[in-house]
């Protein structure tokens, strides 16, 4: 089967064109392929791509002109009938220049008049550019809008990205402020679905039964007020991610119909009978303790092992070492420059008092309290008198005074946080205080009080070596 | 275009009863002999556990052979087994047998498309 060079479009313009060069300008690469998968013309621009020359190539198997890991792997057209849809999938492909190219490959039936296939339509999109550009964006000690260089923090960042790339169910734990909806979204980005829809929706915000519409969707007359059919986020998100954030929130009944969603990926809008299939990665999060909620019996136990298939926490910025003064950097510089705001950094007292202090509301408040002293300071240095009053009281701390905790992942460093809050003591004396507290709970092991400090062993050499602590 | 007398002993990277698309993702080989006028003296197909670049190169030295014909190749193995002195012909679309006779022959070059050719 071959397209004649002189094969022509009627219908479109006042006269006839020709379709080659009209296929030449469309500047993506496209295929035309027979029903059994051989060339039937190819354009400028998969010449451009492939290095194969369209008049050398028709007639033979695709699969030896894309040379896709696609084609050999599970093709879809060998799939496809006259009634499927379109499929998008990520590839890559070795042209005749040996190079090997990442790549998008969408595959589309081509039916006749009567419906019939007839062929298929192959596009294929260099995606080396947005590759790139990804990189640019990217900054050192991070991922997504997540800032971290503690232990902690870089665990995280190594595993973010595969949490991505794998399709499961995700629960993100943590207090409040931690990152957890930053984390959902960096996770989607990162995902085969970033192209696809990131719907959110907070468990917690509404009433119940607002709620089950909202997810699920309803019917034309559901209930009063319910004028016409309403989709529902569930399936706004099709071919994206649902993050439902607050999940601990979700009432009993409701989390009936995740669960079925979960186990056969259909949702039943409220006031009907007929479910829709739909392909949505969920990701949720709470700061409760889920496991103390499904105790008490105020969640499903068996909701919980389905979204627990991948659980990432999130630590508390108390837990997190030197993170608090990248962060205090960072969001420093940032505001600054928003505010046009000549100031150039902390004084050594405000750094004092700004490291001693624990942010029961973590990120969020240490970034609110950043945003108050700058919006304050006139001058070119934060001084302790542009931070919030609050912070320069002494205070004594009550037990059980934090958000309901979730997974107390490294108590024993909450147990050598400052619970000194002098704020006139040394700051050098504070830290060799700390120091010294870490070594006597890891009995003396540098490699364990590190861990218990979030530093790295080569931060707690020095700063020992600093403040002449004998090994 | 290369010339000898002597059998040649060649791998070949399958797919079916193709030279397959992709060098790196090709689990089937064809180890031949081949004499001058295209004939097989001898012949063996192996099977690999899992599709691996690094294997088939791996492969191609303790098999001693001379050729290796494939399809498509990243550079950085083409220059691996060039280096090694293997003559790597790539690019090359075609049924295995049609492909063997014209490489005995030495007619066969790099980019050369054979279906439905003799």
């Amino acid at each position: 089967m071959n397209i004649p060079h002189e094969s022509q479009i009627d219908g479109l313009f006042d006269l006839p064109v020709a379709f080659p060069p009209l296929m030449d300008e469309i500047p993506v690469a496209i295929a035309l392929l027979s029903p059994d998968r051989q060339v039937v013309f190819i354009n400028r621009a998969l010449e451009a791509l492939t290095g194969f020359v369209h008049h050398a190539v028709t007639g033979i198997p695709c699969a030896h002109v894309m040379r896709s890991n696609i084609c050999l792997q599970h093709c879809p057209a060998a799939r496809m009938t006259d009634v499927s849809e379109p499929v998008c999938i990520n590839g890559d492909l070795i042209n005749r220049d040996r190079q090997k190219i990442p790549i998008r490959v969408t595959f589309a039936p081509v039916r006749d008049m009567d419906g019939n296939l007839v062929g298929f339509m192959e596009t294929l999109e260099d995606v080396r550019l947005l590759r790139d550009l990804d990189g640019k964006t990217g900054k050192a000690y991070s991922f997504g809008q997540l800032i971290g260089r503690s232990q902690q923090m870089e665990r995280i960042f190594r595993i973010l990205p595969v949490i991505a790339q794998s399709d499961s169910s995700v629960l993100i734990t943590g207090e409040t402020g931690t990152g957890k909806d930053f984390v959902a979204e960096a996770i989607h980005q990162a995902s085969q679905r970033a192209k696809g829809p990131f719907v959110k929706i907070n468990c917690g915000a509404l009433p119940e039964t607002l709620l089950e519409s909202e997810l699920f969707g309803h019917q034309k007359g559901a209930f009063t007020g319910a004028m016409e059919n309403k989709p529902g986020r569930f399936r706004l998100a099709h071919n994206g991610t649902l993050y439902l954030t607050e999940i601990g929130d979700l009432p009993l009944s409701l989390q009936v119909k995740l669960l079925t969603f979960l186990d056969d990926k259909v949702v039943y809008p409220l006031g009907s009978t007929k479910g829709f299939h739909v392909n949505v990665r969920v990701i949720a999060a709470t700061h409760r303790n889920l496991e103390q909620m499904v105790k008490e019996g105020r969640f499903r136990e068996d909701l919980l092992f389905r979204l627990n298939v991948v659980r990432q926490h999130l630590p508390p910025l108390r837990e997190r070492g030197d993170d608090i003064r990248l962060l205090l950097d960072h969001f420093l510089h940032h505001l600054a420059s928003q505010f046009k705001k000549p100031i150039e950094g902390f004084s050594v007292k405000a750094l004092r008092i700004l490291r001693s202090y624990t942010y029961p509301g973590n990120v969020r408040e240490l970034r609110n309290i950043v945003e108050y002293a700058v919006n304050i300071c006139q001058e070119d240095q934060i001084q302790p008198k542009h931070l919030p009053a609050y912070l320069t009281e002494i205070k004594v701390p009550e037990a059980g005074n934090q958000a309901e905790a979730v997974e107390p992942s490294s108590s024993s460093a909450a147990a050598v946080a400052f619970e000194n809050r002098e704020v006139d003591l040394d700051w050098g004396a504070m830290e060799r205080k700390m120091i010294m507290e870490a070594l006597l709970k890891a009995k003396g092991r540098r490699s364990k009080a590190a861990g218990i400090l979030g530093w790295g062993r080569s931060t707690l050499w020095r700063k020992m070596k600093q403040y002449g602590i004998a090994s | 275009m290369i010339e000898r007398d002597m059998a040649r002993k060649v791998l070949v990277t399958l797919y079916g009863n193709d030279v397959a698309p992709r060098f790196d993702l090709a689990t089937e080989v064809l180890i031949a002999a081949v004499t001058a006028d295209g004939a097989v003296l001898e012949e063996k197909t192996m099977v690999l556990p899992q599709a691996s670049a690094e294997k088939l190169c791996h492969m191609v030295l303790t098999e001693e052979v001379e050729a290796v014909i494939c399809g498509g190749i990243e550079q950085e193995y083409y220059e691996y087994l060039t280096w090694k002195r293997v003559n790597v012909i790539d690019s090359v679309a075609g049924c295995y047998e049609v492909v063997l006779e014209r490489f005995g022959r030495g007619t066969l070059k790099a980019g050369d498309i054979l279906y439905g050719k003799r």
